[in-house]
Formats: structure tokens, C-alpha cells, sequence
């Protein structure tokens, strides 16, 4: 546990004088004072955003991911030749990989609704989901990158394997829940659609931000049918519950992977 | 020659603290090559051994075998009588340099060290003659992505000897080093085999094994093929240099 604070600590001093965490960081304050300062603020700035939460914070959660893990590559070797075990290593490396990028994208969003809160931005529950569901997000798609980092040693081969898993669950997934609704809409098909809209951790996000706005509208049917079989507040607690479950799966996978990977 | 490997008499004096490295039966397959063949090999302790062979034979894998780096099909590793593939704590005595080594690019070799010291609790030993004689005191503070691979090359020496462990692991150390450097770090691993370590490398260089080595492994096709004496291995080969003798070796035990 020592080693693994130690190799944290180190790997957090490495990321965060990353300039590519600072860029990120940046952009992400650009976009969200540029939302703020000409669309107004409360849960309107954080419709706005909803989408850079759920398509870039992944994207680049699992580009940087897949980048910097193939880069640490040969550094990694030499810290499994000291005496730490493989578990420490691991808990440090992706840890340390993980929480610059969610501290970059707090700073990036929270930051300026914190001094625009004078003028009204602050809007309490929904930021709070925004927040959340960026830094789940961040930790999902970084416990990806690990797990194709590691069973890949092509980095081609790593980080077209990372993008397309991102294509799939921030884009095609949605694609085949339409071709679900569009071929069996006429059949009782909720139940299975709930489930599978969950089994998503970009929609699970998506479904737990537009509960907590409360904008029925935009909830889209598997939202609509999840607020139908649940009610608002319950909803919420089964997207969010499915959104942290899928935090633990990747990292699981890619402890598994890294216990027995042959460097 | 036959194909089961001399066996070494360890004639070093038993108080030297340097480790014996053993495998046993060591196997390795990736997917359907056969990299390791049941590697037999005992490595005395308080010498410096190269492991020789042409590119593919298993050396590198072999090393990475008892690093931990690599898990074996079947077989043991043994550093002084303990796994390091299986007990992190016993590769406290193992100071390794890689052959390609990268380091973090936004941080500087000091706090690399720093964190080795932490990891290993050994504080203080960037005070190590070794940084001086490779001329990186001034190369501590920039950033590694900065540094030239000579000059990262020097840094992971460096890190590996300036612990000063029982058993030290140099995967082609001098390529890429400068003469001067190069003859730094001859003399300091005499040094160290005089204090005791062990010493295991892999070279292409042979001259600089013929400078270096006490005891020569042979790897080929995964197999131990001759353990002995440098002196040794000259005498039933007949020939009067190295290179020729592994030539001549290859020949006997119809490789490459």
C-alpha cells in the first residue's frame, strides 16, 4: 500500500507537469466560460456542456491514457524490477494516470461556474451530476486505455483498439439502441432497452445528468421508459449505481491483464 | 563439445556476499516458437558472466524470466536461494539496466532516483561515485525527454549500480556509451566483483566480454549449450579469440 502511494505520488508529480493534462484543462475552461458568458448560466450552461462531458472527456480520457501508458512502457519494466508488487504498480500507475485528468477537468468546468456563481451560474444538483458524471467518465475510459495498453503491444494496434472501444460506446451504441426501437417498436421492448441503455456507461451518464435537469424532453425513449419504471428520483440512483459499477470493470480487467502480461 | 552445458566449479571464497543464480528446467513459449527449452544453469556467484548467443536465442527472455518480468512456462528461478519472480521483497538484491531505457519525460533524473530510493528505502545514494564519473550531476535536473540515449543509457547504469545489490543485471550495457564512460563502467564492475557482486550481462561486443568476463553462458535455440570458463571455452575451441570461438561453438552444435 506504501509502494502504491509512493508510485501515485511519483506518477502525479509526472502527468500533472504534462503539457498536454495543461491543454486539456485549459480547453475545457475556454468551452465552459465561453458557455457561460454568452448562453447564460444555471442547468441551461449545463445542457450545454453535456455533450463535451460525454463525448470529450472520454475521448481524451482514453487517447491520453493509451499515449501516456505506452509511453511509461520501458519505466514500467524497471519499476517491476524493484521490490513492489505487480498490485501496487498497477493501483499506482493508473491512479496517478487518472487523477490529473479528473482534476484538470474539475478545474476546467468547475472553475468558472465558481466565479460566475455571483451572477447566477451556480446550479447546484445538475452541476454536481456534471461533475460527477465527468470524473466516472474520466475513470471508466483511463481503466480502458489501461486495458488495451496493456494487452496490446502494438501501440498502432493499442490505441485504434482504445478509439474504436470509445466510437462504440459514445457513438455506435446509440446507433443500435435507434435500430432496436426502429425494428421492435412495436413490441413491448422497455424492459430490455432500460437495461441496455445502462449497460452503456456514456448513456448511464447521459440518462443521470438529464434526470437531475429534469428536461423530460431531451430524455430520449430509454430515459423516458427508465423514468416511467423507476420515477425521477429512483432513475437517477439506478443510472448513477451503473455509471460507478462500470468505473470498477475496466480497472478490474486491466489489474487481471497486468497481473500476468509478459513484458 | 557435447550438448549438455561444462559444469563451473564456484571457486570463490565463501565469504564473498554475492548470490548464486539458479534455473531449473526454465520454459518458455510465445504462441508457437519455443523460445526457452528447459534451461538448466547455475551462475557463480561473485563473477561476471555474459550470456552470449545470436539474436533469438532466449537471452533476453531468460533475464526478463528471472526479473519477473517474464512468467515462465515451467521452471524456477532462484536468486540466492529466493524467487524474485515471486517475492517482490527479494529483488531488493537485483540492480538491472535495460538495454532500451526510458524514463518519464516531464521529470528529471534527480527525482527518479528519488523515488527508486523511497521504493527500495535505501536513501543517500546519489552520493554514488558512479553519477560523477558519468559526468550527470549537471544532467540530474533537466527533464529525461531532454536527456540524448547515451546519456539515459548512463542514468539507468547509474540507478542500477549505485544501490550497490548483491547481484547486478546488464542487458547490453555499454551500447551507446562513449570509450570514456565505457571504461568508467569496466572498471567499476571489476570493482564490484572484487566487493563480491555478481555480475550477469549480455553484449554483442565481444572484445568487451573477452575484457570483462570470468564465465561465458551460450545460449542457442533456447538451450544451454556451454557453461565454463572464459579460458575454458578458448581451450576446446581452440581458438585464440572469443569471436571465433563462438563461431567455431556455433558450428560444433550446428546452429546458425
Amino acid at each position: 500500500m506504501r509502494a502504491a502511494v509512493r508510485i501515485l505520488r511519483f506518477e502525479l508529480d509526472d502527468v500533472r507537469r504534462s503539457r498536454a493534462v495543461l491543454a486539456y484543462g485549459l480547453l475545457l475552461l475556454t468551452i465552459t466560460e465561453a458557455v457561460l458568458r454568452f448562453g447564460g448560466g444555471g442547468p441551461r450552461a449545463v445542457v450545454s456542456l453535456l455533450n463535451v462531458v460525454l463525448i470529450l472527456v472520454p475521448l481524451v480520457s482514453v487517447v491520453f491514457g493509451t499515449m501516456h501508458l505506452y509511453g511509461a512502457r520501458e519505466f514500467t519494466e524497471l519499476l517491476l524490477v524493484q521490490p513492489v508488487g505487480r498490485g501496487s504498480l498497477y493501483a499506482g500507475l493508473l491512479g496517478g494516470l487518472t487523477l490529473p485528468l479528473c482534476l484538470a477537468f474539475l478545474g476546467g468546468v468547475g472553475l468558472p461556474f465558481a466565479w460566475h456563481a455571483a451572477d447566477g451560474a451556480g446550479s447546484g444538483a445538475p452541476l454536481a451530476t456534471l461533475l460527477g458524471a465527468g470524473v466516472l467518465l474520466t475513470v471508466v475510459f483511463t481503466g480502458l486505455a489501461s486495458v488495451v495498453a496493456i494487452r496490446f503491444d502494438d501501440r498502432a494496434k493499442g490505441l485504434g483498439t482504445g478509439l474504436l472501444a470509445w466510437l462504440a460506446l459514445a457513438v455506435v451504441y446509440d446507433a443500435l439502441v435507434l435500430f432496436v426501437i426502429t425494428a421492435w417498436g412495436d413490441y413491448p421492448i422497455e424492459g430490455p432497452l432500460t437495461i441496455l441503455s445502462l449497460l452503456n456507461p456514456v448513456d448511464a451518464a447521459r440518462i443521470a445528468l438529464l434526470l437531475q435537469l429534469d428536461a423530460p424532453a431531451l430524455l430520449g425513449y430509454t430515459g423516458a421508459t427508465l423514468s416511467h419504471f423507476f420515477g425521477t428520483a429512483w432513475a437517477f440512483v439506478a443510472a448513477a449505481l451503473a455509471l460507478t459499477a462500470w468505473t470498477g470493470l475496466p480497472a478490474w480487467a486491466g489489474w487481471r491483464a497486468f497481473r500476468r502480461k509478459d513484458f | 563439445m557435447t550438448a549438455s552445458p561444462l559444469h563451473l566449479m564456484d571457486a570463490v571464497p565463501a565469504h564473498l556476499p554475492g548470490p548464486v543464480v539458479q534455473f531449473t528446467d526454465v520454459r518458455k513459449r510465445f504462441g508457437r516458437v519455443e523460445v526457452l527449452r528447459g534451461v538448466h544453469l547455475t551462475i557463480a556467484r561473485s563473477r561476471i558472466t555474459a550470456i552470449l548467443g545470436p539474436n533469438g536465442a532466449g537471452k533476453t527472455t531468460l533475464i526478463k524470466c528471472l526479473l519477473g518480468l517474464t512468467r515462465p512456462d515451467e521452471g524456477m528461478m532462484e536468486v540466492g536461494g529466493r524467487s524474485p519472480a515471486l517475492e517482490p521483497a527479494a529483488r531488493a538484491a537485483i540492480g538491472y539496466a535495460p538495454q532500451a531505457p526510458r524514463f518519464p519525460d516531464n521529470l528529471p533524473g534527480r527525482r527518479i532516483l528519488g523515488m527508486l530510493e523511497s521504493l527500495r528505502g535505501s536513501p543517500g545514494v546519489g552520493a554514488d561515485p558512479i553519477f560523477g564519473c558519468f559526468g550527470l550531476e549537471a544532467e540530474l535536473d533537466k527533464p529525461a525527454r531532454t536527456l540524448s540515449g547515451g546519456t539515459r543509457q548512463k542514468l539507468s547504469l547509474a540507478l542500477a549500480l549505485a544501490f550497490r545489490p548483491p547481484l547486478l543485471i546488464l542487458d547490453e550495457p555499454t551500447a551507446g556509451l562513449d570509450p570514456v564512460s565505457s571504461g568508467h563502467l569496466k572498471d567499476r564492475l571489476r570493482q564490484e566483483r572484487a566487493a563480491g557482486t555478481t555480475v550477469v550481462l549480455t553484449s554483442h561486443l565481444l572484445g568487451e566480454i573477452e575484457d570483462l568476463a570470468d564465465d561465458i553462458v551460450f545460449l542457442l535455440d533456447g538451450r544451454v549449450r556451454f557453461r565454463g570458463s572464459l579460458r575454458h571455452l578458448l581451450a576446446i575451441t581452440g581458438e585464440p579469440r572469443l569471436e571465433r570461438a563462438v563461431a567455431r561453438l556455433m558450428v560444433m552444435e550446428g546452429g546458425r
